[in-house]
């Protein structure tokens, strides 16, 4: 049988998908389902004087209205589930509906429950809510300043956090022959999933039960949470995550939404049912990024990096968001050297409350912003020293023979070969002719710009231990069941909830080789706290190494017990038993063999097993990793910028990935070409804007440009494989590499196309308005 | 402001269905809530993202932009119509074959819009198809499996016509009594 994993099959969850049948949350109809819609604040920062429900309960299809008040003392506050340590974290408590002050545009003021969907939005035309607006803090360095309004009164300056990691002694600064300095704003954007966010709670008042389906990446963490806030037992909580429309980061917050539909439902012994709109998801969804970031990095002119110097200015909104407060300090702050052998660094990040909807993470998570400041800057430095960008990185990438590599910050990157994928991205571009052209071709005025990105990325989180030191509420253990039924298909469980990664594919596929059965005879099951024990979800690119290295070691387990029983029926010894191909056979003996499918009958009938042996054949496995894995790769943009417009064209993109071993290279490839169209949007055309007031502009899908396909180049994507140590599956991450890696790509090609202006940075996202305008300055000076 | 509920029947997917509904209800939620056809679906409140995308009398249309009502006697088609798990429709197993779906929400609204571009161009090149997919959002895939999921649909799609074409002019000589 030839090798399931390293194939490029189809997806086994495509058919249902693609034939109507996929089952999302507003495709779940219940008995006597009720509607719920939020009313949430206009005001960026108001009290609130007065709310008056009695119009709306006049209709004669509203059966309730909540607010903050009448939810006092009845529903906890939602929790942040990222205490990072040693860095004077506060966190103020985040009621589900606000009681008497309202900190963002979007905050929920409201809850109406009616027996109609269009009924329940009529009604919040019917509420009255009497507002004394307040100053606004909005941008985070405004907001840090002595006497910025404050989001929270006992929170001084705003500051939620202030976090430090590494040291770099000032005389490596003073006496470096060069230091280059930048500061980047990596702007505010929002993950979009085509889906919005929905939840619908069903209670029955006889078990006490609450079952909740929720757009979750993590149902397991929404249940451990929910159950604290709603003051449920967790053994009478149920959540399901439903088939998803994409997430991104998105959806692995906890929401305040979320519980005070838990609350309804119980409340009023009835099920109920919300779905967000997509002008309320701009504001009411964590957004992603808004960091103001400050770099100096400092090293010789022949091009050697001695130390990096960050400061990180993040944008926290209104509240801390379930992963909030290790975006800019954990995630970014520990990978600010990037794939670079820099002996020195050190951040210093200020997590800021402000009067914007919560920033969580987003497809990458911190890591996005870790390279786009240094991929960055390494580009402004070799400007510097007049070296090519290329030559910079060759001379500092850590070493294939550096690994296992501790980074200056102390993390353990596990393997890596960077100049692998680097040769071969350059190969495909054929790198030195292009900068002759380049160069052709800018004396004829015409601005081509060639963009590199040579990343490392962080992800699969682990061991637990190291989770809990660095404040993370939960552990990062991955779970997973493998059960074998008496005909000999398979059941897998497993703890990761996937929402278009193709975990049914992926994992499938592992197992299909572990135990030798085909594909078909393999169901996967995910996403309902009922069916699978503890776990932590999906996000940081976790999946496949550690949630597919739990299915791996469950499979396993599972052939080394129906191992164990074919030597007993053959009369063998356990060593002497060969399993290939779904067959166990005894060496040497040909015709002395079981399937694996009679095995399974024999297991689970148990008329005869070895003495002691309990029956069944299901194994299960938590897998908690050793270390992160640490993925990286090459991305080469090469675009042309029109003078006269200041448009971009695209001319090529290029990505060479190493994410350890690819399991599906269909799969990967479409995880990297999504990550790339979100870096890309990022750096091109996505961008919340906020008013000074406090008003988001970019408020709908008229106003946020979500990219669309005509934006996009063709993506040249090919993979490297090198091993990670740190799973059985040697499998690193592929969901978040894209997006790391191409916003500063895009970036750099763009810059590198100004360099005859002088242009050193513009502002994201590079509209042709700013672009021509930065040209126009730099024809001026 | 009680007003009256109105009749509203459709053909879909080949079958009479009507239900009553409010003048102001959405033909998507109409489809989805009332009619139960819930492949269709909606990923926005200002008509952008084309994830509702229907046939309506043959043409791809946004069912978001549309009232119930102003569908009454039209024939529509929505994706639960395309075919079946074993009879996938070419466009469905094209998007299966060359992975252009992820989550797949967007997807059966892509397939509809991608259904009405080939009625209009059966031959797309690649910048026809990205152009072509103006009117609707993916936010998993980058676009790029879609494009050639649909080169691929076209493909099969117009070697059937033509397998037909002969089929038809076979069967017409047949009748012609020449064979
Ligand atoms: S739901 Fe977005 S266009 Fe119809
Ligand atoms: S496949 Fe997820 S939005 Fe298109």
């Amino acid at each position: 049988m030839a090798n399931a994993v390293g194939a490029p099959l189809k997806r086994k969850e495509d058919p249902r998908l693609l034939t109507g049948n996929g089952c999302f949350a507003d495709d779940i109809q219940l008995p006597g389902m009720l509607h719920a819609v939020i009313l949430r604040s206009p005001h960026a920062h108001a009290k609130i004087k007065k709310i008056n429900v009695e119009e709306a309960l006049k209709s004669p299809h509203v059966i309730a209205v909540y607010t903050g008040k009448d939810l006092e003392g009845k529903i906890g506050p939602v929790p942040s589930s990222w205490l990072v340590p040693d860095c004077n974290l506060k966190e103020a408590p985040q009621y589900p509906l606000a009681i008497d002050r309202v900190r963002y545009v979007g905050d929920g003021v409201a809850l109406i429950i009616a027996d109609d969907r269009y009924a329940a939005r009529d009604a919040l035309d019917l509420i009255d809510v009497e507002y004394e607006v307040l100053p606004a803090a909005v941008r985070q360095k405004e907001a840090m300043q002595k006497g910025a309004p404050l989001v929270h009164d006992d929170i001084e300056n705003n500051i939620a956090l202030h976090w430090k990691a590494g040291e770099v002694a000032e005389e490596i600064m003073e006496n470096a022959e060069v230091v280059v300095q930048e500061s980047f704003y990596v702007q505010r954007v929002f993950p979009s999933p085509i889906e919005t966010r929905a939840a619908i709670g069903q209670y029955n008042p006889g078990s006490e039960e609450l079952t909740l389906w929720c757009t979750s990446q993590n149902p397991h963490i929404h249940r451990m949470v929910l159950a604290g806030v709603l003051g449920i037992s967790e053994a009478k909580l149920r959540v399901i995550a439903p088939d998803m429309g994409g997430g991104f980061g998105g959806k692995i917050g906890v929401y305040p939404d979320e519980a005070l539909i838990g609350y309804a439902a119980r409340d009023l012994g009835r099920p109920v049912k919300w779905i967000e709109q997509r002008s309320e998801h701009f504001t009411s969804s964590n957004a992603g990024r808004d960091e103001v970031i400050d770099v100096e990095l400092a090293g010789n002119r022949d091009g050697t990096l001695t130390a990096i110097r960050v400061k990180n200015t993040a944008n926290l909104g209104a509240y801390l968001s379930t992963m909030g407060p290790g975006v800019s300090t954990i995630d970014f702050g520990l990978m600010i050297t990037g794939a670079y052998d820099i002996p020195h660094a050190s951040c210093e990040t200020f997590g800021v409350y402000t009067n914007t909807t919560p920033t969580d993470a987003y497809r990458g998570a911190g890591k996005p912003e870790a390279t786009y400041q240094i991929e960055r800057i390494i580009d402004l430095y070799a400007r510097e020293i007049g070296m090519d960008p290329l030559e910079l990185r060759k001379k500092n990438l850590v070493r294939k023979e550096a690994f296992p590599y501790t980074n200056a910050q102390g993390l353990v990157y596990d393997s890596g070969d960077y100049e692998k994928p680097l040769q071969k991205a350059l190969e495909i571009v054929n790198y030195e002719q292009l900068r002759q052209e380049q160069e052709k071709l800018r004396k004829q005025g015409k601005l081509i710009g060639i963009g590199l990105s040579t990343y490392v990325e962080l992800c699969g989180f682990g061991p637990s231990k190291v989770a809990g030191a660095i404040g993370f509420q939960g552990g990062v253990w991955e779970n997973s069941t493998v059960r074998v039924h008496p005909s000999g298909k398979v059941t897998v469980y497993s703890g990761t909830s996937p929402h278009g990664q193709g975990h049914a594919t992926t994992f499938g596929q592992i197992v299909a080789d572990k135990l030798g059965v085909p594909m078909e005879d393999i169901e996967l099951v995910f996403s309902d706290t009922k069916a699978i024990s503890m776990s932590w979800g999906t996000y940081g690119s976790r999946s496949t190494a550690v949630g597919g290295a739990a299915v791996a070691i469950a499979a396993d387990r599972v052939v080394e017990k129906a191992k164990k029983i074919a030597a007993h029926e053959l009369e063998a010894a356990v060593e002497d038993i060969t399993f290939e191909n779904g067959v166990f056979q005894v060496k040497g003996v040909p015709g002395q063999q079981r399937t694996f499918q009679e095995i399974a009958k024999s297991a689970n009938m148990a008329w005869n097993l070895p003495e002691g042996m309990e029956p069944s054949l299901e194994a299960q496995s938590f897998f908690d990793p050793e270390n992160f894995v640490y993925p990286f790769g090459t991305h080469i943009a090469i675009v042309e910028v029109d003078k006269e417009t200041g448009e971009i064209e695209w001319k090529r993109y290029v990505c060479v990935d190493d994410v350890g071993r690819v399991i599906n290279p269909l799969t990967a490839e479409g995880q990297v070409h999504g990550g790339v169209a979100q870096g890309v949007g990022q750096a091109l055309w996505e961008g919340a804007i906020y008013s000074k007031e406090g008003q988001l502009l970019s408020g709908t899908l008229m106003d946020y440009a979500l990219p669309k396909a005509r934006f996009f180049p063709h993506i040249e994507s090919s993979f490297t494989e090198t091993l990670s140590p740190v799973n059985p599956l040697g499998a690193k991450g592929v969901g978040e590499t894209g997006t790391t890696a191409s916003i500063p790509a895009v970036m750099n090609a763009v810059m590198d196309a100004l360099k005859p202006y002088g242009v050193k940075d513009i502002e994201m996202p590079l509209t042709p308005e700013k672009v021509w305008r930065a040209i126009q300055n730099g024809e001026g000076n | 402001m009680a007003i009256e509920n109105r009749k509203v029947t459709v053909t879909v997917n080949g079958q009479e269905r009507s239900a009553e509904v409010e003048p102001r209800k959405l033909l998507v939620h109409y489809l989805r809530d009332d009619l139960g056809l819930t492949g269709t679906h909606i990923g926005c409140d200002t008509s952008q993202c084309g994830a509702c995308t229907i046939t309506v009398n043959g043409d791809a249309v946004k069912s978001c932009t549309m009232l119930a009502v102003q569908a009454d006697g039209a024939e529509i088609m929505t994706v639960e119509g395309l075919g079946t798990r074993n009879e996938l429709h070419p466009m469905q197993q094209s998007f299966w074959e060359e992975h252009g779906l992820q989550c797949g929400y967007c997807t059966p609204g892509v397939m509809m819009a991608m259904i009405g571009l080939l009625k209009e161009n059966p031959n797309p090149s690649e910048e026809e198809i990205r152009e072509g997919m103006e009117g609707v959002i993916c936010r998993c895939t980058g676009y790029q499996f879609i494009v050639s999921a649909v080169q691929k649909a076209a493909k099969i799609m117009a070697e059937a016509n033509e397998k037909n074409d002969q089929k038809v002019a076979a069967s017409q000589l047949v009748g012609e009594g020449n064979l």
